[in-house]
């Protein structure tokens, strides 16, 4: 949604006119290392899609509805650690948890009252979900039908992609094996129902949250693609019936150069994959399409305001790397859920990035650099290496049951701390130009009132609806998890009678049963 | 001062998180400097967390709190270890914890909370200091 947004001047700011392009090959051009349009950011500027989520629907509602008015072009939902990880609010392992990290949705319920007004026909919602994302996707599509909007008008992106937890994140509920399974039910139900929306953002951001190095980023999250890839080939998808629509979530951290070059390489190498692995012929499978967040694990408690500064230098990094949406982290994000204030301020900073900076107004304006061109090579050729060694070790789920990437990430994870401790690093305020009157600032506070609110509603939910439907759902739903049935039309029909996300969690964990990592340290 | 290989610490993610980073780090940034170091995993209850101290028998628990949940459970573990008469065990917290908060639970009986940034050696030479001297 880039209505009503001013047109980017083809010109520099002393009205030298400029080209969309400089040198050959052109961006949009095979493999893509120069981005996947020829025009970029002149023909549509990316999207601006803060992360937002906390407390109650209510509360969330209203902060979707601010940040539309303030000139944000799509919705990205940030769910809470209950709702991620498939518990009701009243669940004894939620305490303390519910509505702090995120929104809390318990039911189709609470999903009504999140997109109260927020016409889903017109705004792209992105859903960071995972273990539960086909629940949560379920209660989007009812949203969607009670609001009279087509499943083919429905265009966003669900997370889904549940490889990185086993990986990084850990947010799994159950074995890698049927988690999977879900994740193809959701892809493939999009592929033949809702063929505007992107199934699946295959994520580096949480691998290098993780503390990964960006070769590691990059070469694990394309591992996992291909391993999407051959799931879906596996259910008997046609390549270009689902390839166009898986999408990238990358980070964009400190190293400027070298995020820009990752994106780049990312793009290459993931055009080469689909053709020359899987043999995709439509242009649209072959296009790496990526959001981008910059760098939550780079933010200081100290002197927080220095945190715009990292924050403008990251986006601007993932802007110049061509990315499709963007993310930046508000200022205070080292201590809490931002403040409104804050989330402001990071919304602006990719507003003057977009329409002040003029790095809009020519794609690709690094490449043909030396340096840039080199560094490509070198993180793609070392990605390779990586993808490579997995592959030789049956593909990512018999890497990760040998906690193969888990361990890499861990090491490089330790190195980089060590590098900060030992001063070989620098992070300004934290261990150079240190300062102790850090000025305070504004936080935003979830308090108990939303766990309390979230308890009460959900019980009133169990007290009110038709249990007897819900049950008989929930059986139906059991009985296809147990055979290799799409699920999907089962979740729908347990949304739908107000089953709750707990419940419908619970059903395939009793056919599933639950995943237990061995941790390393 | 008594060895580092006699300070024994229990690394404990408490809560749904599954952000470890920090608490991987710590725990071998504590193994680094010669204690043995037990790393619970993820997603430990409190009577879990208090058990296995109990059971590995730590002077020490570090609890690696990131989700905001903190208030919830470290009241809860500090009541658990007094209910098994483990009261000697120290627990230090660290984390995304707001100053307000840190002086909270200090009050309750948190030996210490190290908030971001807080370097490792630091945390390394707190936790031997204060295990030796209760020892």
């Amino acid at each position: 949604m880039n209505r009503g947004a001013p047109p980017i001047p083809p010109s520099t700011l002393s009205e030298i006119p400029l080209e969309s392009h400089y040198g050959s090959p052109a961006p949009g051009d095979y493999p893509y290392t120069r981005g996947i349009h020829r025009d970029m950011y002149r023909g549509r500027l990316w999207t601006m899609r803060q992360f937002s989520g906390f407390a109650t629907p209510e509360q969330t509602n209203g902060r979707f509805r601010y940040l539309l008015s303030q000139g944000q072009t799509g919705l990205s939902v940030a769910f809470d650690l209950p709702t991620l990880m498939g518990c009701d609010p009243d669940d004894p392992v939620s305490l303390g948890e519910v509505g702090k990290c995120g929104v809390s949705i318990a039911s189709l319920a609470d999903m009504e009252t999140l997109f109260d007004h927020i016409p889903l026909g017109q705004v792209s919602v992105s859903m960071t979900i995972n273990s539960s994302a086909p629940v949560l996707f379920a209660m989007y599509l009812a949203v969607a039908e009670k609001q009279g909007v087509p499943y083919e008008r429905l265009n966003g992106t669900l997370q889904n992609d549940i490889l990185k937890e086993y990986i990084a994140q850990k947010e799994f509920l159950y074995p890698p094996r049927p988690s999977m399974r879900l994740v193809t039910d959701v892809v493939e139900f999009c592929a033949r129902h809702v063929p505007a929306y992107n199934p699946i953002s295959i994520s580096g951001y949480h691998i290098r949250e993780a503390g990964s190095t960006a070769v590691q980023e990059l070469a694990f999250t394309l591992r996992d693609g291909i391993e999407y890839v051959e799931w879906a080939l596996a259910r008997g998808l046609a390549i270009d019936d689902f390839a166009p629509r898986l999408s990238f979530f990358f980070n964009a951290h400190n190293d400027f150069f070298e995020e820009i070059a990752k994106y780049r390489a990312a793009r290459r190498i993931w055009a080469r994959t689909m053709k020359e692995r899987f043999g995709a012929a439509a242009g649209r499978s072959l296009k790496l399409r990526f959001h981008s967040q910059t760098a939550g694990c780079s933010l200081t408690w100290q002197q927080p305001y220095n945190n715009v500064v990292r924050t403008a230098l990251q986006a601007l990094a993932a802007v110049l790397g061509g990315a499709q949406s963007l993310h930046t982290n508000s200022l205070d994000e080292a201590y809490a859920l931002p403040a409104e204030s804050a989330v402001t301020l990071a919304l602006r900073t990719q507003q003057i990035i977009a329409h002040e900076s003029g790095v809009a107004a020519v794609a690709d304006p690094l490449g043909g650099s030396h340096y840039l061109e080199a560094l490509t090579d070198e993180i793609e050729r070392r990605a390779l290496e990586y993808i490579r060694a997995i592959d030789e070790m049956g593909g990512m789920i018999p890497a990760i049951e040998r906690n193969y990437p888990q361990s890499e990430i861990a090491d490089a994870s330790y190195r980089y701390q060590k590098s900060v401790e030992e001063g070989r690093r620098v992070i300004v305020g934290v261990n150079k130009f240190v300062q102790s009157d850090d000025h305070p600032i504004e936080l935003l506070q979830v308090d108990q009132q939303a766990e309390i609110s979230q308890v009460e509603r959900v019980r009133r939910l169990r007290a009110d609806r038709d249990n007897a439907a819900v049950q008989s759902a929930l059986g139906r739903l059991e009985e296809a998890a147990a055979t290799d049935e799409n699920t999907l039309p089962h979740i729908l029909a347990a949304v739908r009678a107000y089953a709750t996300t707990g419940e419908i969690c619970g059903a395939f964990a009793r056919v599933f049963g639950p995943w237990q990592e061995r941790s390393v340290i | 001062m008594q060895m580092d290989h006699q300070i024994r610490v229990l690394v404990a993610k408490p809560g749904l998180d599954g952000h470890d980073r920090g608490a991987k780090v710590i725990a071998r940034a504590l193994r680094d400097a010669g204690m043995e170091v037990i790393y619970t995993g993820l997603r430990q209850t409190p009577e879990m967390i208090v058990t296995a101290a109990l059971q590995e028998d730590v002077q020490v628990i570090g609890l690696s709190i990131l989700s905001g949940a903190h208030n919830a459970i470290v009241p809860r573990v500090l009541d658990l270890l007094r209910e098994k008469e483990m009261d000697d065990v120290l627990v230090v917290v660290g984390g995304i914890i707001p100053d307000d908060d840190a002086a909270r639970l200090k009050n309750l009986g948190v030996a210490a909370v190290f908030q971001p940034g807080a370097p490792l050696e630091k945390i390394v030479r707190f936790v031997r200091n204060a295990a030796c001297a209760a020892a």
